[in-house]
């Protein structure tokens, strides 16, 4: 079971999730203190440990729209928080999964801040409504990355790969 | 099979003879573009290496492009920093397409592309960059990615695990009127289409009333493209291209010129007549709240912003002079300039255009894009509003939560300078 700590409209801007004034931080280690950094309550309860790995953020659609800084991806991996959107923006999407953060698609989602969702590969329950939501499966082209534990784990295998079959 | 553009592209990157949208293809890259995020790929690129007992080697320095331009010159220590570290990489990796924070050669990424001959039609660009769309304004596959993801490039040449992208024709017709720009183009279509209109899809330019249009416009247009969440933005290559790459970029080699197959297959065409169009705006808070200027009623700018990669080049600030010559800015408007490249700059020099806009009130700023992200000078305070021709106005956007930003055409910023509230260029400022 899962608590949604936060909820959020449509076209929520990597500018929002990441303001660019905090962009010449780039480690995914120094990157979480600025998350939600023009949400100022939020950003303090993650800071102050109040929001448990887990937690749900809920959106509308385009979740993590324009700049392409994976910040925005890194900042919530530090929290491990889970994102649950009616869409995601392809490059948000595609850092997130990169660097597993986890997303969930889910056009049809209504919940409030407050509530309990199961999150089910297949399906949403929202505990608190009771009421169930489709959940869509991750663009089938990235499933080798999810497997593999991110991207850098990805390309590694890869390389050593590719570095096997040249000594052979 | 009949293709698309960008199918054909990924054909040849792949070395297959056809691939048809959905397929997951690994196509090879032609050039790889990072800014100062190049920081964060250096530090996942040794990730990658990290016990591998491997060397962490580049597999094509020539196909780097490394541009600093985000925060130029460096706004504090920690930047400063991170740009050295860049300098060092780029040196030890012997990466020679390096753009530094020089007047002879530096500039904002999405102008040093293609000024430079970098961008070929046909290929395949990523850039760690959002906007890198701009470049299928040169008939390349151009899209933005991730700086993990830049560092598996960096590594193996190829992005890994790409979903081949439908594609949406966009069909124009039609004669721009006077005063109606590129801008109001891509302003339009973005407005009909919303800001995830076309999130994983391609957006293919086409009709007469493109194939009339500069290079300098479609770089607009292509650029914004991701506004309405496309991957990317292309124009198929033709005569202006040939002309552009070879007269303007350098190119000496063989300039290949292609269009989609006529069979090919397409997720939804547009059609669009330019005629119609007048002069636009996109209000708070998001790209898509696309408002006729005449329909806005007197909405009050504290600054004004011409400039960067989506309206930073020579015929733009060429039509910003043409209004503001022998004229006064608004007192209580601040109007920055920021040509695209310092090539552009010292054209608009050679031509008076500079001179033009500053003895207008104007402030000619160095080539950088600090500004549209609020992350270096230009700052908005509380409840202020910037009426610039970036590309972006999301909240927060240049800087300040509490401040709006509205987006325009060049022409529709020159003569909001001279009245002081956003105003239709075509009713002559003043």
């Amino acid at each position: 079971m899962a608590k949604v700590v936060l909820k959020l409209g449509d076209d929520i801007s990597t500018d929002i999730i990441y303001p660019g004034r905090y962009m010449a931080t780039v480690l995914p280690s120094e990157t979480p203190q600025y998350a939600f950094a023009d949400l100022p309550e939020f950003n303090s309860k993650l800071k102050a440990g109040q929001i448990p790995a887990g937690s749900v953020v809920v959106a509308g659609k385009n979740f993590g729209c324009g700049s392409s800084r994976e910040q925005a991806a890194s900042t919530l991996k530090g929290y491990e928080l889970v994102i649950v959107a009616r869409n995601f923006a392809r490059i948000f999407m595609q850092n997130a999964i990169n660097l597993g953060l986890r997303l969930v698609v889910c056009p049809g989602i209504e919940a409030e801040e407050g509530d309990e969702l199961e999150i089910l590969p297949d399906k949403i329950i929202n505990k608190t409504s009771g009421r169930e939501f489709k959940v869509e499966p991750l663009p089938k082209a990235r499933q080798a990355i999810i497997d593999a534990g991110g991207l850098i784990a990805y390309t590694r295998q890869r390389l050593l790969a590719r570095a096997g079959s040249k000594k052979k | 099979m009949a293709m698309t553009m960008v199918e054909k592209i990924l054909a040849r990157a792949t070395g297959q003879k056809s691939v048809k949208a959905g397929e997951v293809v690994e196509p090879k890259v032609s050039l790889a573009m990072s800014h100062e995020n190049a920081a964060l790929v250096i530090n996942q690129f040794m990730e990658i290496y990290k016990d591998t007992g491997l060397k962490p080697k580049i597999w094509d320095p020539d196909k780097i492009a490394i541009i600093l331009d985000h925060r130029v010159p460096a706004e504090s220590a920690k930047t400063a920093t991170n740009q050295k570290k860049i300098r060092e990489f780029v040196a030890a990796q012997k990466i020679k397409k390096f753009h530094d924070i020089r007047g002879d050669e530096g500039g904002i990424c999405h102008q040093i592309l293609p000024e430079n001959g970098y961008v070929l039609p046909g290929t395949v660009v990523v850039g760690t960059d959002s906007h890198t769309t701009s470049h299928g304004a040169l008939g390349a596959f151009s899209f933005g990615l991730g700086a993990t993801e830049m560092a598996a490039v960096w590594a193996l040449g190829r992005v890994l695990n790409v979903e081949v992208p439908k594609t949406i024709k966009v069909m124009a017709k039609g004669k721009f009127n006077p005063y109606v720009l590129p801008k109001d183009f891509i302003l339009y279509l973005i407005g009909q289409l919303s800001a995830e209109g076309a999130n994983f899809k391609v957006l293919e330019y086409h009709g007469p009333a493109l194939e009339r249009m500069s290079t300098s416009g479609r770089l607009t247009v292509a650029n914004m493209s991701v506004e309405a969440g496309a991957t990317s933005g292309i124009f198929p290559p033709d005569k202006e291209t040939l002309r552009y790459l070879k007269e303007e970029a350098g190119v000496k080699g063989p300039v290949e010129i292609f269009g989609p197959d006529p069979e090919a297959e397409y997720d939804q065409v547009i059609e669009i007549d330019v005629s119609r169009l007048e002069p636009l705006v996109a209000c708070p808070h998001t790209v898509d709240n696309v408002k006729p200027v005449k329909k806005l009623g007197r909405v009050k700018v504290n600054q004004i912003v011409i400039g960067s990669c989506t309206n930073g080049r020579l015929d733009d600030l060429a039509i910003a002079a043409r209004i503001l010559r022998g004229q006064k800015i608004a007192r209580g408007v601040r109007m920055l300039v920021f040509p695209a490249s310092f090539r552009i700059y010292q054209q608009a020099l050679q031509l008076g255009y500079l001179a033009t806009l500053i003895k207008a009130g104007a402030v000619i700023m160095n080539p950088g894009c600090g500004c549209c992200l609020g992350v270096h000078e230009g700052a908005l305070g509380d409840s202020e509003v910037a009426l610039s021709t970036t590309n972006r106005n999301f909240k927060g956007r240049m800087g300040n939560p509490k401040a709006e930003v509205y987006l325009c055409s060049p022409a529709v910023a020159a003569a909001s300078a001279l009245t002081g509230y956003i105003t239709d260029p075509g009713k002559g400022g003043k």
